[in-house]
C-alpha cells in the first residue's frame, strides 16, 4: 500500500452525534410494548427465583424425605403445600422438581437447536442430493407423532439406568434420557424453519459479496446466514422450551418420564389423579407451575416474535 | 506500459439450466487483462458481462449453472480447474469484485469492522488488533472520516456512497492484483457516481492494480478504461483500445451504442436515438449473427453464419461480415 489519497468527500459530522441504535436496543424498545410478554418476563423471573431461591432454604434431602405418617397432609403451616402419598413435602419438591423441569426444558431445547440448525443450514445451503436426503428424513420423523415417538423411545431406553451426579446434585438418569429423546424429537419443525431462512438468505447479494472475498464456506454458514436468521430461531427455541417441560410432564404423568425419588412437577403429577377429589394439593401445585410457566414462556415468545420481526422497523 | 498477461480467458462457455430450458449465457468468449491495466467491458442489460466475471471467479450457482467450457488462467494458474479450497486464497486475496448495489451487498446484520477485518483474517492471518489498525487506515484511504469510531457502525447507518466506499475497502483489503467492478456506480447518483470512479482510478494508480470495469454507461469508459470489450447476447463483439474504439467502431452495435449516448453539442429538442428491438433471447441456441435482428446492415449471411472476431486493424477485433464504414461485405 501506499500513502493514502486524500478523502474526496467527507461526512457532516453532526449525523454521527446521534447514538445509532443497534438491532438489540431496537428489539428490546418493540418487546418493551408487548405488554403480556412483559407480564410473562415477570413470571418467569419470579418462578427461577422460586426454583432457585427456594433451594437455599429446603435441602433436597428434606425434597426427598418420606414419613409415611404423615401422608396425603393438606397444606398446612409445616408443610404449605401439603404432603404426597409416601409423606414428602409438596413444597419442596416443587422446587427441585422445578429446577429439574427447566433444565430438562434448557437442555432439551440446545439438542434441538443443535440438531435443527445443523441440517436445516446444510439442507438450505447446499441444496441439491443433501437438501433431498436430509429434507426427506426430516419429514419421514415428522409424520410419526411425536407423543408416539417419545413413548417409544422411552420405553426402550427404559433399561438400568444410574443415577448420575452433576453440579454437586445426584439424580436420576432417566433425567438424561428424557432430554435426548425430547431434542432428537423436537427438532424437524425447528431444522425446516432454519432451512428456509438459508434458501432465502443464501440469495442475498452481501452473500455474494463475502464469497467473492474469500470468505470460507463454514463463515458464510456461521457467521454471515445465521445471524441473519436468528429472529425466528429465538422465536421457536423459546416456544421450545414451553413445549419441553410440557412433553416432560406428559411422559412423567404416564409414568415413563423421570423417575422418583428426583422430582419433576411433571413426574409429581403422576399417579395424583387418583386423588383428583380427595388430596386436590397433589395435582394443584405442579399443574398450576407447569401452567405458569408454559403461559409465561409462550407470552415472552409472542413478545419477541414482534419484536424480532425484521419487517417492522419502528421503534 | 507492462504487457504481462495477468489473467486470459479462453472460449468460456456458460449455461444455466432453468425449467424454461438452457440460457446460453456465456458463448465461447476469450479476453485478457494486462498487469495494472483498465478493461471496460460494455454491453446492454442481460449480456453476459457479470455472468462472465461470475464465472470465472466460480461464483455462478451450480445448478441451475454450468460452465461447459473454457479456460481461465490466472499467473498460469487454471481458476475453472484448481480446488475450492485454492480459489477461496484467490477470491480476495489476489481477485477482489464488487458489487452494483451498495444496499444490498453488506451484511445488515454485522459491523462494518467485522466485514472489513475477515479477509484480514482469512488472507493475511492478522490477529485483531492489527486487522483492526488496518481496516481504520483502509477506510481512511477510500474516503471515510472517522474511522475508527465508524467500524462499530451497521451498514444501515451509512449512505450508499459511504456503503460503496465501504464495499471498495474490503476489495483492497488484501491489495489485490486484478480488481472487478460490476457496475458500482448504477445504483448511486451522479456525482456520488464520480467520486467513486475517481476513487478506484487514484487507487488503481498507487496498487498498480489491473481493473476490469462493467458498466453501461460509454461515458464512464471513455474517462478510465485503457481498453474496452462489447458484448452482446453472451459473445465479444469487439474489442479494441478506448480511443481507436470511439474514433473507429467497426461493429454495427458497438456504432448504435455510441450514438446512442447525448451529447452536449446535439441540439437539445433532438430525441435521443435508441437501438430498436430488444437484445435476443438467450434460451435459444443463437444461430447467425446474434445482432441481426437489429442491425441496420444486415446481409443475407448474417441470418446463417455467426462471424467471428476478426482483427480489423491493429490490436482492433470485431465480429462482423460487413464493413461498417461502407456497408459493404468484408
Amino acid at each position: 500500500m501506499t500513502q493514502p489519497p486524500p478523502p474526496i468527500a467527507s461526512l457532516n459530522l453532526d449525523e454521527l452525534a446521534t447514538p445509532p441504535l443497534s438491532l438489540a436496543k431496537m428489539a428490546w424498545l418493540r418487546f418493551r410494548r408487548h405488554k403480556m410478554a412483559l407480564v410473562g418476563m415477570v413470571i418467569l423471573a419470579f418462578l427461577v427465583l422460586y426454583c432457585i431461591g427456594g433451594a437455599l432454604i429446603y435441602s433436597e434431602k428434606y425434597a426427598n424425605f418420606n414419613e409415611t405418617s404423615i401422608h396425603l397432609q393438606p397444606p398446612s403451616l409445616a408443610h404449605p403445600f401439603g404432603t404426597d402419598t409416601i409423606g414428602r413435602d409438596i413444597l419442596a419438591r416443587t422446587i427441585y422438581g422445578g429446577q429439574i423441569s427447566l433444565m430438562i426444558g434448557l437442555t432439551a431445547v440446545l439438542l434441538e437447536l443443535t440438531i435443527g440448525i445443523v441440517v436445516g443450514a446444510l439442507s438450505g445451503y447446499f441444496g441439491g442430493w443433501l437438501d433431498n436426503l436430509l429434507m426427506r428424513f426430516t419429514e419421514a420423523i415428522l409424520i410419526i407423532p411425536q407423543i408416539f415417538l417419545l413413548l417409544v423411545m422411552a420405553k426402550f431406553f427404559a433399561g438400568d439406568i444410574p443415577d448420575i451426579s452433576f453440579l454437586g446434585r445426584e439424580f436420576s438418569g432417566s433425567v438424561v434420557v428424557i432430554v435426548v429423546i425430547i431434542g432428537l424429537t423436537s427438532w424437524p419443525y425447528l431444522a425446516r424453519i432454519v432451512r428456509a431462512e438459508f434458501l432465502s438468505i443464501k440469495e442475498n447479494e452481501f452473500i455474494l459479496a463475502a464469497r467473492a472475498i474469500g470468505t470460507p464456506t463454514s463463515e458464510i454458514i456461521f457467521l454471515h446466514i445465521l445471524p441473519n436468521s436468528i429472529a425466528p430461531i429465538v422465536v421457536s427455541a423459546t416456544l421450545g422450551i414451553a413445549n419441553a417441560i410440557t412433553l416432560e410432564a406428559y411422559i412423567s404423568f404416564l409414568g415413563l418420564g423421570v423417575r422418583p425419588p428426583t422430582a419433576t412437577w411433571g413426574n409429581m403429577l403422576e399417579g395424583a389423579y387418583n386423588y383428583i377429589e380427595s388430596a386436590y394439593w397433589m395435582w394443584l401445585f405442579p399443574g398450576l407451575l407447569i401452567l405458569l410457566i408454559v403461559l409465561a414462556i409462550n407470552f415472552i415468545g409472542d413478545g419477541l416474535r414482534d419484536a424480532l420481526d425484521p419487517r417492522s422497523r419502528t421503534v | 506500459m507492462e504487457t504481462h498477461k495477468l489473467i486470459e480467458v479462453k472460449d468460456l462457455e456458460t449455461q444455466f439450466h432453468t425449467p424454461e430450458g438452457i440460457v446460453y449465457a456465456v458463448n465461447g468468449i476469450s479476453f485478457f487483462v494486462h498487469e495494472g491495466e483498465t478493461l471496460a467491458v460494455v454491453g446492454e442489460s442481460g449480456c453476459g458481462k457479470s455472468v462472465t466475471m461470475l464465472s470465472f471467479l466460480r461464483l455462478i450457482p451450480t445448478p441451475p449453472g454450468e460452465i461447459v467450457s473454457g479456460q481461465a488462467l490466472y499467473r498460469e494458474k487454471d481458476l475453472l480447474r484448481i480446488s475450492e479450497d485454492e480459489m477461496e486464497h484467490i477470491r480476495g486475496k489476489e481477485i477482489a469484485m464488487i458489487f452494483q448495489d451498495p444496499m444490498t451487498s453488506l451484511n445488515p446484520v454485522l459491523t462494518i469492522g467485522r466485514q472489513i477485518t475477515e479477509p484480514l483474517h482469512t488472507h493475511l492471518g492478522l490477529n485483531k488488533a492489527e486487522a483492526r489498525d488496518r481496516a481504520i487506515k483502509l477506510l481512511l484511504d477510500v474516503g471515510i472520516p472517522d474511522a475508527a469510531r465508524r467500524l462499530n457502525d451497521y451498514p444501515h447507518q451509512f449512505s450508499g456512497g459511504m456503503r460503496q466506499r465501504v464495499m471498495i475497502a474490503m476489495a483492497l483489503a488484501c491489495a489485490p492484483s486484478l480488481l472487478i467492478a460490476d457496475e458500482p456506480t448504477t445504483a448511486l447518483d451522479v456525482t456520488i457516481q464520480a467520486q467513486i470512479i475517481e476513487l478506484v482510478a487514484h487507487i488503481r494508480q498507487h496498487m498498480n492494480m489491473a481493473v476490469i470495469w462493467i458498466t453501461h454507461d460509454l461515458g464512464v469508459v471513455a474517462g478510465m478504461a485503457d481498453r474496452v470489450m462489447v458484448m452482446y447476447a453472451g459473445f465479444v463483439v469487439e474489442e479494441a483500445h478506448v480511443e481507436e474504439l470511439y474514433d473507429n467502431p467497426r461493429h454495427p452495435y458497438t456504432h448504435a451504442l455510441l450514438s446512442a449516448l447525448p451529447r452536449v453539442d446535439r441540439r437539445r429538442d433532438s430525441r435521443l436515438k435508441s437501438i430498436p428491438g430488444a437484445p435476443p433471447n438467450l434460451l435459444v441456441k443463437p444461430h447467425g449473427c446474434p445482432f441481426a435482428p437489429r442491425c441496420e446492415h444486415t446481409i443475407e449471411r448474417c441470418g446463417n453464419e455467426n462471424p467471428p472476431l476478426q482483427k480489423v486493424a491493429p490490436e482492433h477485433f470485431a465480429a462482423c461480415w460487413v464493413d461498417v464504414r461502407t456497408g459493404a461485405p468484408k
